[in-house]
């Protein structure tokens, strides 16, 4: 045993600064929100103040560059949710060998470096005369952001019992009501979380983004351009907020999902 | 495909055909296509589109080869990429093995409760994050100084910064899957290797990682990629020195004009991700079904 | 009065493998018939083609004298009952049994006066807002059922329903099926593998092995009178004795066996001189010289094992030629059977006999 508490000793300090790594950079982030210093740090710590708070919501610009976020995720989230949900039902319906390189060519915009995927929507909407923007980005974004939708659909669908709908069609339904009031609804859970999730990936990409934005400007383009141009610790509470957000969300989230796990049995 | 309006009937069955054949095709391939199409095409005016010149031909690519500053830098991406996978693995390796194979089921989830908020946060914020800890009068150099580990500040932007931020952001792409993979590992394995009397470093080596590969095997291939594609952390922790491939990129794109080039050298980027891929796979003997999320 | 079921030399080939074969058997309406069978006998196939899940590569279906071919699931007078029952988790118990009356366009006011009068036949008056994972599994059976009946089938198909049920649930179940089906008149079509259910609930049984139709009759047919080797061996416990036919008359046949000659009414297909079986069951056979035949029926055994289980006792013992025989006799006359041990004369008359052609079917 005492051979053992040395490397129990290391492995202890490994863990506490592998979560100091983790974790001390957002809260520097956080930290440095109310330090009065034009540049954002905590060293040196120069009055505690609200004020960037305040330069944040006064931001006509970072307001913009919300509601283009806004718009653009919400129609990803329209893309992206009938098509995935349509991919992980077309998959389903294949033989072996067709599902296989089906399932590799819709997975492929995963292993696909996000610039690639931006360049690509790039040159090839130029060549149809659609330069950058909002409708770019949607295409864009979608063309992985349906992935990500079809592997969380696909798993839901993995655990229902086809016997319900042969046991609908016997009752005399026809097939779209079948698909209606048997297999959508079970569908549902992992819809709403597919619908989440696309719309973060949406909302906190980047590398993609920037190549099909042409003269748009999503959030996160803003926060770079405001990091190399005019850095304020503006910037910092506008991550801080972000981060509440996010946390709560997920908290909200994972509280939501638990019920429903335990109604369902 | 029958089976398909077999079980929703003709309407639903051709909408969700036409769905996915839109994405596939319109949003998948013809994209790449269009994006190979380019690579392989010189940089025309309007007026010589059609012409003589208008043909395919390796020249963006040759330039790439030939240019000696963006050939320096796309090796230098490529071994910075693999210098990035292989410090990620070296600090996810054992916490990855304490969560699948020590820790109890409530210490598993409040860590990766932990683990995943960083994640939630988009990466431009959280390199924004290093970019704050790595200035040169910034809390870093301060506490060092403070400890007596350094006497003067260090200039962290660069290759060091970069390294930092991108090793914070591919953690979690590195450790799950080789967490996955490990906890399928029964302990008593590794207790029956300890009881024949193999150390630490021989039990990992010769159970542990075997077991894990097509875990380790998925982890290594999305940093590398991740990695290797990666924009904000060096344009934002980077130096004039340590520029990026991807910036490159962009630069041919939207400074410098020339979108068959940018192709081109996207298109070189593309093929090396795949062929990490494929040698990884080889290399690891996974084969491709492995490797799910 | 419900509609007839009518299979015409049916047959199901999946690629390479002929699943069902040459089957034809007619349910008149309102009758309750089951197929009885051990798994992969081809019943399951059969209901699945009633219902209109698959289509006959040969032959067809007729429900109340018509051609089903081409028609779905949807659009058959038929309605299902999984064996898995398949209640819709997400809807209520109401919404479930009424599913079928919305798939018609039936407004909700009706469709809910028709559920909840169907909840009140199957006892579960009051659980129409309760949701299918809070029943137990009998009270899931009855959802399942109601369910069907709502769409007020002409065939009511049930696919080995109460094989997932407890012992004492099941048999509490059989007498509700029996007693619903006389209640309402709809045509059951019932699989199941087990003999005793099948024997106890209906008016007719067709037995299958390996997709083959092997008998259609009463249970009491095919209990005294099997057809096939097969049913002769499946349908309760049967003693075979194999031999040569060497005698055949008025309806009688004697087989030269290695147990001797015996007798026993001829079963179809026997010829002079061919190999055939004689089945005798256990209560037929009896130690009690006072009992025996004219015929001079017997059987020389020793017994090995004596199993009383109440009403009757069964002994186990075996013959010269090595085979087992088992006797069964009532539990009162105990006193009077051999003992383990002990070499016993057992005899039986030729009217309890019958002598099937070819060899017993172990499938």
């Amino acid at each position: 045993m005492r051979a053992a508490l040395i490397p129990r000793a290391l492995f202890a300090l490994y863990l506490l600064a592998f979560f100091v790594y983790l974790f001390a950079p957002l809260a520097i982030m956080g930290a440095a929100t109310f330090n009065d210093s034009r540049f954002p740090t905590v060293t040196p710590w120069r009055g505690t103040t609200l004020k960037w708070f305040e330069e944040l919501w006064a931001d006509r610009a970072m307001w913009r560059s919300l509601g283009t976020s806004m718009i653009v995720a919400a129609g990803v989230v329209a893309v992206a949710l009938p098509a995935g949900t349509a991919a992980a039902l077309v998959l389903t319906s294949l033989n072996a060998r067709a599902r296989g390189f089906l399932y590799a060519l819709m997975v492929s915009p995963l292993l696909t470096p996000g610039v690639v995927i931006g360049i690509a929507t790039l040159v090839l909407w130029r060549q149809l005369g659609v330069g950058g923007g909002v409708v770019l980005i949607v295409l864009a974004q979608s063309s992985f952001v349906i992935a990500y939708v079809m592997l969380m659909v696909a798993a839901r669908l993995q655990r229902f019992d086809r016997a319900q709908e042969e046991a609908a069609l016997g009752l005399g339904a026809s097939k779209f009501m079948v698909f209606r009031r048997v297999l959508l609804p079970f569908l549902r859970p992992a819809l709403i979380a597919a619908g989440f999730i696309a719309f973060l990936q949406s909302v906190e990409n980047y590398n993609t983004t920037l190549f099909v934005r042409g003269l748009d400007t999503p959030l996160t383009v803003y926060i770079a351009t405001k990091v190399r141009t005019g850095l304020t610790p503006a910037v910092n509470a506008l991550g801080l907020i972000l981060i509440v957000a996010t946390v709560l969300g997920a908290a909200a989230f994972e509280v939501a999902r638990r019920r429903r796990a335990r109604n369902e049995g | 495909m029958r089976e398909l309006f077999d079980r929703f009937g003709a309407g639903l069955g051709a909408l969700f055909a036409a769905l996915v054949a839109v994405w596939l095709a319109g949003l998948v391939l013809a994209p790449n296509l269009m994006m190979i199409d380019f690579a392989l095409r010189p940089n025309l005016p309007p007026s010589a589109l059609g012409g003589p010149e208008d043909g395919w031909t390796m020249g963006n690519i040759a330039y790439l080869a030939g240019e000696p500053v963006h050939r320096a830098i796309f090796f230098k991406t490529v071994w910075a990429s693999a210098l990035v996978t292989a410090l990620t693995f070296v600090v996810c390796y054992p916490l990855a093995f304490w969560l699948a194979q020590r820790a109890s089921p409530n210490q598993v989830a409040l860590a990766i409760l932990a683990l995943t908020i960083p994640f939630w946060i988009n990466e431009v914020l959280r390199t924004l994050a290093w970019y704050i800890i790595l200035a040169y009068r910034g809390p870093l150099n301060e506490a060092l100084m403070g400890l007596g580990l350094l006497s003067a500040p260090v200039r962290w932007f660069g290759d060091g910064g970069v390294l930092a931020g991108m090793v914070y952001a591919y953690i979690l792409f590195m450790l799950f899957p080789i967490y996955n993979a490990i906890e399928s590992l029964e302990k008593a394995q590794i207790e029956a290797a300890r009881d024949l009397g193999a150390s630490t470093a021989r039990i990992h080596a010769r159970i542990v990682i075997p077991h894990a590969k097509a875990g380790v095997a998925t982890g290594c291939v999305f940093t590398f990629m991740l990695a290797a594609g990666s924009y904000v952390a060096p344009s934002l922790l980077g130096s004039p020195g340590s520029r990026w491939f991807t910036e490159i990129i962009y630069n041919w794109f939207f400074e410098g004009g020339d979108w068959n080039r940018g192709a081109a050298y996207a298109l070189v980027l593309l093929v090396l991700c795949l062929a990490v891929v494929l040698l990884t796979l080889k290399l690891f003997r996974v084969n491709l079904a492995d490797v799910a999320k | 009065m419900s509609q007839s079921v009518a299979l015409i030399d049916v047959g199901m080939t999946f690629g390479a493998a002929r699943a069902v074969g040459g089957v034809s058997f007619t349910v008149p309406g309102g009758e309750f018939f089951s197929i009885l069978g051990p798994s992969g006998c081809g019943k399951t196939t059969i209901l699945r083609m009633i219902a209109g899940f698959l289509e006959p590569t040969e032959g067809r279906v007729e429900i109340g004298g018509r051609d089903m071919a081409g028609l779905g699931p949807n659009q058959r007078p038929t309605a299902m009952i999984f064996q898995s029952l398949a209640l819709f988790p997400l809807m209520s118990v109401r919404d479930n049994i009424a599913f079928g009356l919305e798939a018609r366009g039936v407004d909700r006011k009706t469709r809910r006066a028709k559920a909840d009068a169907l909840l009140a036949l199957i006892a579960l008056e009051g659980y129409g807002e309760r949701m299918p994972g809070e029943l137990s599994g009998g009270q899931r059976q009855r959802v399942a059922i109601a369910r069907a009946l709502a769409v007020e089938p002409e065939v009511l198909l049930l696919d080995e329903p109460l094989s997932a049920l407890d012992l004492k649930l099941r048999q509490h179940m059989r007498a509700e099926l029996r007693a619903l089906q006389r209640r309402t008149g709809v045509t059951f079509i019932y699989i199941t593998h087990d003999q005793s259910e099948a024997l106890a609930m209906s008016d007719r049984v067709a037995v299958m092995s390996a997709g083959v139709l092997q008998q259609v009759a009463t249970p009491e047919a095919l209990y005294a009178n099997p057809a096939t080797p097969f049913v002769a061996g499946f349908v309760g416990e049967n003693n075979a004795f194999q031999g040569v036919v060497v005698d055949m008359g008025e309806g009688m046949a004697a087989l030269d066996t290695r147990a001797g000659r015996l007798t026993g009414r001829a079963g179809p297909g026997l010829a002079r001189g061919a190999m055939a079986t004689l089945y005798v069951r256990p209560e037929a056979l009896s130690a009690d010289p006072g009992r025996r035949d004219a015929d001079g029926n017997a059987v020389r055994a020793t017994v090995e094992r004596l199993d009383f289980e109440g009403a009757f006792a069964l002994l186990h013992a075996r013959r010269e030629d090595g085979a087992p025989l088992v006797v069964s006799t009532p539990g009162a006359r105990l006193a009077e059977t051999p003992q383990p041990g002990a070499a016993a004369l057992f005899g039986f008359s030729a009217r309890d006999a019958v002598a099937l052609p070819g060899a017993p079917d172990h499938a």
